[in-house]
């Protein structure tokens, strides 16, 4: 992927929204990729934790929310839990979910019309109940 | 003693075995499980944006109101256990959220409420000792792997369950009922959890990894603490199955259920029928229904 830095990017507010919305402080990630080592679903990932935290800090906003990172990450905390830094990566992944679904278009993630047949008989209402939590506007 | 009970959702539909096998060793054990008027869903996952409050009064209202009829909550589905511990934890520390969300519900609730999880019941209160003379049933050296998954965990300091790369609790329980439990590095793993609504795929590949682990460390039965794992690792085995051919089927069972074995339950109030994978042949042949 070709990457485009400008100062204007570099300075845009995308990366505050992100530290706002998750409490944590990014400047203090060193990119030691522990975050994505652990990651379970860091296999299906574009970019892992660790990348969409330095894009953040650099203003990349489309590159980020065009990734699948944040829409894969399961809340599971194994990044949280093992960074060296203290940061709550979790947060992080939630807060981009939050600035892509409160986006003026405010589009989905999933679409509920679109589920299998079938599939919500099988599925337990916990899966639904935090899925619609993380992937609707 | 008996413990103020808070089912969830999912105990009353998808994962009745579990809450009916752990009433059933309750009673058993001597202490009933109270279960908690007029309760609502939990809200299935702890709101992770700092910003989202409104995610914070359904479990807050759980808390209050279980506060006003005792001193200690329990629950057994572990993502309703996480929700519901997180939120008694930023009600203690968090002052300006603690008052926001009391007068919006308008309750008046401080944190001091004990939230525990069954497993830490029968540690804590019971003993494992002690459960170890109530079994009428030893499991017979049954290979068992213990798979905690994330919410009993993580953060460890706000959940303060046991280590968080290393607990012990799951696997002590088990060799209390006679059972091997059985170590593997996936125990502490993410099935997927809600990814089987968003990205399906993606969450039959993490519970087919976290299968593989315990059968290549030699388990017979895995055994989970979660409804929302359960369903991915024992009802998606159907995924499993048609992606990878080498797969063989392995049964799922709640930690209850496998208390319930030990204890000598009818196999009728075991409630496999809800379980996937049926565990009635592997236990026949180990003689232990």
């Amino acid at each position: 992927m070709k990457i485009e830095l400008t100062r204007q990017k570099v300075h845009n507010d995308f990366a505050k929204k992100v530290e706002l919305i998750s409490g944590q402080n990014l400047f203090a990630c060193y990119q030691c990729g522990n975050c994505t080592a652990g990651c379970p679903v860091a296999f299906a990932m574009e970019i892992g934790p660790h990348e969409a935290i330095r894009y953040t800090l650099l203003g990349l906003e489309e590159e980020v929310l065009g990734a699948n990172t944040f829409w894969l990450c399961a809340s599971c905390l194994q990044c949280t839990s093992r960074c060296p830094k203290g940061i709550d990566i979790a947060r992080v992944m939630d807060a981009l979910r939050m600035v892509a679904l409160r986006k003026k278009e405010r589009q989905d993630h999933i679409q509920i019309a679109e589920f299998p047949e079938g599939f919500l008989e099988r599925v337990p209402q916990i899966a639904f109940i935090s899925g619609f939590r993380k992937f609707l506007s | 003693m008996d413990y103020l009970y808070f089912p969830g959702c999912t105990l009353y539909t998808k994962a009745k075995n579990f809450d009916q096998t752990a009433r059933e060793c309750s009673r058993r054990l001597g202490f009933e499980l109270k279960e908690l008027p007029n309760w609502t869903c939990c809200g299935a996952t702890f709101p992770l944006a700092t910003d989202n409050i409104m995610a914070l009064l359904p479990p807050t209202r759980i808390l209050a109101n279980a506060k006003e009829q005792g001193s200690t909550l329990t629950t057994l589905c572990a993502i309703c256990f996480n929700v519901i511990k997180r939120t008694n934890h930023l009600i203690q520390e968090d002052a300006e959220k603690r008052d926001k969300i009391n007068n919006f519900i308008e309750k008046n609730y401080q944190g001091d409420l004990r939230v525990v999880h069954y497993l830490e019941i029968l540690k804590q209160d019971i003993g494992f000792p002690r459960l170890k003379e109530k079994i009428r049933k030893d499991l017979g050296g049954l290979k068992v792997a213990a798979y905690y998954g994330c919410m009993l965990l993580r953060p460890v300091e706000e959940m303060e369950f046991d280590d968080k790369e290393r607990p012990t609790i799951f696997e002590e329980f088990l060799e209390s009922l006679g059972a091997k439990a059985v170590d593997f590095p996936l125990k502490i793993e993410c099935c997927g959890s809600f990814q089987s609504v968003g990205s399906p795929e993606v969450a039959t590949e993490c519970a087919y990894r976290i299968l593989h682990s315990a059968i290549k460390n030699g388990a017979e039965v895995v055994v989970s603490t979660c409804p929302m794992c359960t369903f991915n690792i024992d009802h998606k085995q159907l995924e499993i199955r048609e992606k990878r051919l080498d797969f063989k089927s392995i049964p799922v069972l709640y930690f209850t259920q496998i208390l319930g074995i030990a204890m000598g339950v009818d196999v009728q109030m075991l409630g496999f029928e809800q379980n996937f994978v049926n565990p009635e042949p592997l236990l026949r042949k180990k003689g232990l229904l």
